[in-house]
């Protein structure tokens, strides 16, 4: 058997999101070098703060102001950091719970190693030297040694979350990293693609073949391995003709995007139809590929001169 | 043990609007089950499970949002579940909370859908660019562009009836304060001579892209009893799903969809779809859709959909009525639009429908769809509790 097809595919957007009123006090105060929270009906306070209370559901408006210094409630090592995390040398994931505050937030503490580490120790907000109003411009927690200036309590304080140029929205990117692998049947047919052959894969059971194939049949749940040569010739079944050009494609608009039942296939694959004015395209029209040189799959289909396909020949393809 | 009958007995929804850069998802969703819980007259406690659905992760970049938002709908202490089935999850999605219902698992459930699709990039999330694959060609309307045109060779409808339902789904709109698009000088003129995006498939016979979010209380007999206002009462809900591609697959009618609507009958011994049900919300995101779905449904023979369309059967004032509140057509929170047809089913039998009522309804269906018209959730609801 052919060694299966593997590629990466890296899936990456970033994603705009709204922040609503609480989060964008809270962000927007980050920036200000101000730690808000809310204040619960019964006199919790929460930091990093919601917008419903966990308990009882309520919605939570009342923000307070918390100490930038706090104590550490439980901590992990990262020994690698990785892309896009908070400090680029090893650190401790820490859950500090901030002065004033009933609740932990979680964030890097910059650490020389784990034995330097321990919950309950004190900690205080490093700030960014640059601030947007994100989680980010605390750059990290550094251990702080405050037995000479550490009151016993720090009482929050009641704060109007009044900003200028309060921060509505964040972009938050995602990204994801496979390594994508499109299984024996495809790559038997992408193979057999670049010697400019179609080859599908008959179902045992129903006898319907299968282009591209999957190596399954989707009604019958039955493995199949029948490979059946089909093409080049086919009639298109149905089609649209697109007027609005696609971001990423090179392809001037007006074009037809149809359904393509090659001959001996038993179900339609898509392709672009040219070679003919696109108001002439019709269903049942005879086509066949055209190959550009190198490339993987055919540019598109063109008319191959025979006379349209009867309806009745291709209607249970549609 | 019989199933319990299932009531709605709360229905919210926010003002489905183009981008809702004022709220967080958490703040979007609150709002809908606040107002089903004021139409209901209950509180949090009373809320003993949440049913949450919306469209693939990936069209808003918030993996499982559910983990966030159990605060947002008091569901913290209580089972919440996600429902996951493309375009058709809002449907689906009620009809797990019905299902806890029926089961007697729980007596009181909220269910909810959402999306926040100016947040989001669907059409990116539907076509990232897959190693050795040809890239698609078109979007969403090139995807299903070539089946109308598939069903208006088999049924031979002219090219007009697709601008009748728009021009009809938009007027609807109109007199449905919860509707996105409020086009108050749309004339049939207007909708012709919008440009042909997909041939055969115009602009103005496309769905908007919107936020918002819609919810609903559904309880037990004893709820029902307590109920401020009148329940709508679930006389039947079913499921079903077939593949996205396979030989013989019928894009136009597919077979998934009439095995679903059939099972929606025989539950509520529906004989003749046309004659026993009086509305339907159906979702219609591109306009050719509602003569296809008619005759999927069983309110029409195969072929003759669109003629139900064109002599007015389907307008606000027909003889079935379709997509009262303006439909797919006229907002579009993808994962709520399936919640969002069910809901106005529920709310005309309720006549709790405000200007887009039709009197004296009885048996409403609720409609959706999804994925490549492959999975399909469908309820029927009507005043009267089954079997009395």
């Amino acid at each position: 058997m052919p060694e299966v097809l593997k590629a990466p595919l890296v899936v990456e957007f970033p994603f705009t999101r709204s922040v609503g009123p609480v989060q964008s006090a809270f962000l927007t105060g980050l920036r200000e070098r101000v730690v808000l929270g809310v204040r619960t009906r019964d006199g919790r306070t929460l930091v990093p703060p919601v917008e419903y209370d966990p308990v009882t559901a309520e919605e939570i408006r009342d923000l307070v102001e918390v100490a930038p210094t706090g104590a550490v409630t439980t901590w992990a090592w990262n020994h690698e950091p990785r892309r896009g995390q908070p400090l680029d040398t090893p650190f401790a994931w820490v859950l500090v719970r901030l002065d004033g505050a009933d609740t932990a937030l979680l964030h890097a503490l910059d650490a020389p190693g784990p034995d330097a580490v321990r919950t309950g120790m004190r900690v205080r907000v490093r700030w960014a030297g640059e601030r947007h109003g994100s989680i980010t411009d605390i750059a990290c927690f550094e251990p702080y040694d405050d037995a000479a200036d550490h009151t016993a309590v720090d009482e929050p304080t009641a704060h109007d979350g009044q900003f200028e140029n309060t921060i509505d929205g964040i972009v938050a990117p995602a990204r994801l990293d496979y390594t994508y692998s499109p299984g024996r049947a495809q790559t038997a047919y992408i193979e057999a693609l670049s010697e400019r052959r179609t080859v599908g894969e008959r179902c045992p059971s129903c006898r319907k073949v299968y282009v591209p194939p999957r190596g399954a049949c989707p009604t019958c749940g039955v493995a199949t391995y029948e490979q059946v040569e089909v093409g080049p010739r086919g009639t298109v079944t149905t089609y649209c003709i697109v007027n609005i050009k696609a971001k990423n494609l090179d392809i001037e608009v007006p074009y037809v995007y149809a359904h393509i039942a090659l001959d001996g296939a038993d179900l339609a694959l898509h392709g672009r139809i040219a070679g003919i004015p696109y108001d002439q395209v019709r269903m049942g029209l005879r086509v066949e590929p055209v190959w550009t040189k190198g490339a993987r799959h055919p540019d598109h289909y063109r008319p191959t001169g025979e006379p349209d396909a009867e309806y009745d020949t291709y209607k249970e393809l549609l | 043990m019989s199933k319990e009958s299932v009531a709605v007995v709360g229905i919210g929804q926010t003002k489905h609007v183009a981008a809702r850069r004022d709220v967080s998802i958490a703040g979007l969703v609150r709002e809908a089950a606040r107002c089903a819980l004021d139409d209901a007259e209950l509180t949090w406690a009373d809320i003993e499970a949440v049913v949450i659905g919306k469209a693939p992760d990936f069209f808003e970049g918030v993996m499982m949002p559910e983990l966030y938002l159990a605060d947002a709908l008091g569901a913290v202490g209580k089972p919440l579940l996600r429902v996951h089935t493309a375009g058709s999850v809002g449907g689906s999605t009620a009809l797990v909370a019905a299902n806890l219902v029926a089961s007697r698992v729980h007596g009181t459930v909220l269910t909810l859908a959402f999306e926040k699709q100016s947040e989001s990039n669907a059409m990116w999330g539907l076509s990232l660019p897959i190693p050795f694959q040809q890239p698609l060609l078109a979007g969403a309307g090139g995807f299903f562009a070539p089946h109308v045109r598939a069903y208006m060779r088999r049924s031979g409808a002219p090219d007009t009836v697709g601008s009748l339902v728009a021009y009809k789904d938009r007027r609807n709109a109109l007199k449905n304060p919860c509707a996105h698009l409020h086009e108050h000088d749309i004339t049939l003129e207007k909708v012709q001579a919008s440009p042909m995006l997909w041939d055969p498939i115009r602009y103005s016979e496309t769905c908007p892209s919107s936020d918002g979010a819609c919810a609903m209380v559904l309880t037990d007999r004893a709820g029902a009893a307590r109920a401020p206002r009148p329940p709508a009462w679930m006389l039947g809900g079913a499921m079903r799903s077939e593949p996205t591609l396979f030989a013989g697959k019928d894009f136009v009618s597919p077979q998934a969809g009439k095995d679903c609507a059939a099972d929606v009958y025989r539950q509520a011994g529906i004989a003749d779809p046309r004659r026993d049900i009086d509305a339907v919300e159906m979702y219609v995101p591109f306009s050719w859709y509602e003569p296809m779905w008619l005759e999927n449904l069983g309110f029409a023979d195969e072929g003759e959909g669109w003629k139900l369309t064109e002599a007015g059967v389907t307008e606000l004032d027909g003889d079935l009525p379709v997509n009262m509140s303006g439909g797919v057509l006229s907002a579009n929170p993808i994962g709520a639009s399936g919640m969002i047809r069910f809901a106005e089913a529920a709310l005309q039998v309720r006549g709790q429908a405000g200007e887009h009522q039709v009197e004296g309804v009885r048996r409403v269906l609720g409609h959706a769809y999804g994925g490549g018209s492959q999975f399909f959730s469908m309820w029927l609801v009507g005043a009267q509790l089954p079997d009395s």
